[in-house]
């Protein structure tokens, strides 16, 4: 059954659409937006890695035998806060650019530095 | 779509559908994690920047062809990838058979959390939460130090002129969240003491405070947010979350690997809450 491996293609067409916006936009904010999906597809993967079928939510109670991998959600914990620590460091070169540049545009800060040369 | 605001409400509700999933997976911790952070905090984030930077992107110049073309075959590759892969949802995948059988059946004697991903985030991997938190402090340090060396003072008067004449319109909004702030904070101490038991914990709690302070700054202003909470407390409470965390690590380690006493939910926070607040 070839379909049962429908999440990896949902995750590969979300990380495409991530990918394609990071290298065709020329747009700084854009880039980083295109970045968080393309992460966000990662995060997406490693869970349903970690899904079992008839699984709960891994907190042992009484009664439940079965719970999904608690492994991938600990590494995808940790992914999310180091992912919007990053995010916000990209955001404020992208600030720091735009005061000296005074754009994010990616054409025009070209244009200006081969201006200075 | 050429505005940026359009573009980034639209990522944040991406991210509370990705957290919504994340439930439906059964990961509610990181289901959490992600609609705090992603529709909270990166949503605020990005509208700070963007006030900087400008709303409207140009028109981009050259044909996307080339783009669409590596994407194509990079994304055809990957899923050619895919057909040696574990079906979704198998109990007998890879993965679920090595470490995760340990944690799922010893956890509850050896640590005494129910919540699994609470315990192994504290306790088994707690050398990489302890890198998590030197990462966010690092960024924080970067972040601090990209934004506020070039930035002189009459910068900051006018952005503060304009943010004071912005906010003394919308009379509505600032009453409401005057009354919502304490809410937000209570239920943010709530996710972090209940975070043994249910989803929840330190980073999840560092991130609602984080989003409570944001909101206030936006709309009372950058001045009365700082009268409120000054930088060098900011940077002195990191220090602190961070050199705690290292120090119960090393004296756990001395006391012969006793690591009951790992009290990591407390420390993150604070660590949540100086990263946030950087980019007011």
């Amino acid at each position: 059954m070839i379909l049962g491996l429908y999440n990896y293609w949902i995750v590969i067409v979300l990380m495409m659409i991530g990918f394609y916006i990071m290298i065709a936009h020329g747009n700084l904010i854009k880039k980083i937006i295109g970045l968080n999906i393309f992460q966000t597809s990662v995060f997406i993967f490693y869970i349903t890695i970690g899904k079992v079928d008839g699984g709960t939510a891994p907190i042992l109670a009484d009664g439940i035998t079965r719970y999904s991998n608690p492994l991938p959600h600990v590494l995808i914990l940790t992914a999310i806060v180091v992912g919007i620590a990053t995010t916000a460091l990209a955001l404020a070169l992208a600030v720091r650019i735009k005061e000296v540049y005074g754009s994010v545009e990616e054409s025009e800060i070209q244009e200006k530095d081969n201006q200075k040369c | 779509m050429k505005d940026l605001f359009a573009v980034v409400m639209l990522s944040g509700i991406y991210s509370l559908l990705t957290a919504s999933f994340f439930v439906a997976m059964d990961a509610v911790d990181v289901a959490f994690t992600e609609a705090s952070v992603g529709a909270g905090i990166f949503t605020l984030l990005m509208l700070t920047t963007i006030t900087m930077t400008g709303r409207y992107e140009r028109a981009a110049r050259h044909k996307p062809t080339l783009a669409l073309a590596v994407v194509l075959a990079t994304g055809g590759l990957l899923i050619y990838g895919t057909l040696d892969m574990p079906y979704f949802g198998d109990p007998q995948a890879a993965a679920h058979l090595h470490v995760a059988p340990r944690y799922i059946h010893d956890s509850m004697q050896e640590i005494g959390v129910p919540n699994i991903v609470t315990s192994v985030l504290a306790s088994y991997r707690a050398f990489d939460t302890l890198g998590e938190v030197v990462v966010i402090f690092t960024a924080g340090i970067g972040v601090l130090a990209l934004l506020s060396v070039a930035r002189r003072p009459e910068d900051d008067a006018e952005i503060n002129s304009v943010n004071d004449s912005m906010h003394e319109q919308h009379l509505i909004l600032r009453i409401v969240t005057k009354i919502l702030i304490p809410f937000i904070l209570l239920f943010a101490l709530y996710v972090q003491f209940h975070g043994d038991f249910g989803p929840g914990g330190g980073f999840q709690a560092g991130m609602i405070f984080t989003a409570a302070i944001i909101l206030y700054a936006m709309l009372f202003g950058l001045s009365t947010a700082r009268r409120v909470i000054s930088q060098p407390l900011i940077r002195l409470l990191t220090a602190i979350g961070v050199l705690i965390f290292g120090g119960v690590g090393v004296v756990s380690l001395l006391n012969g690997g006793n690591f009951l006493d790992y009290n990591v939910l407390s420390d993150d926070p604070v660590a949540g809450q100086h990263l946030g607040i950087l980019l007011i």
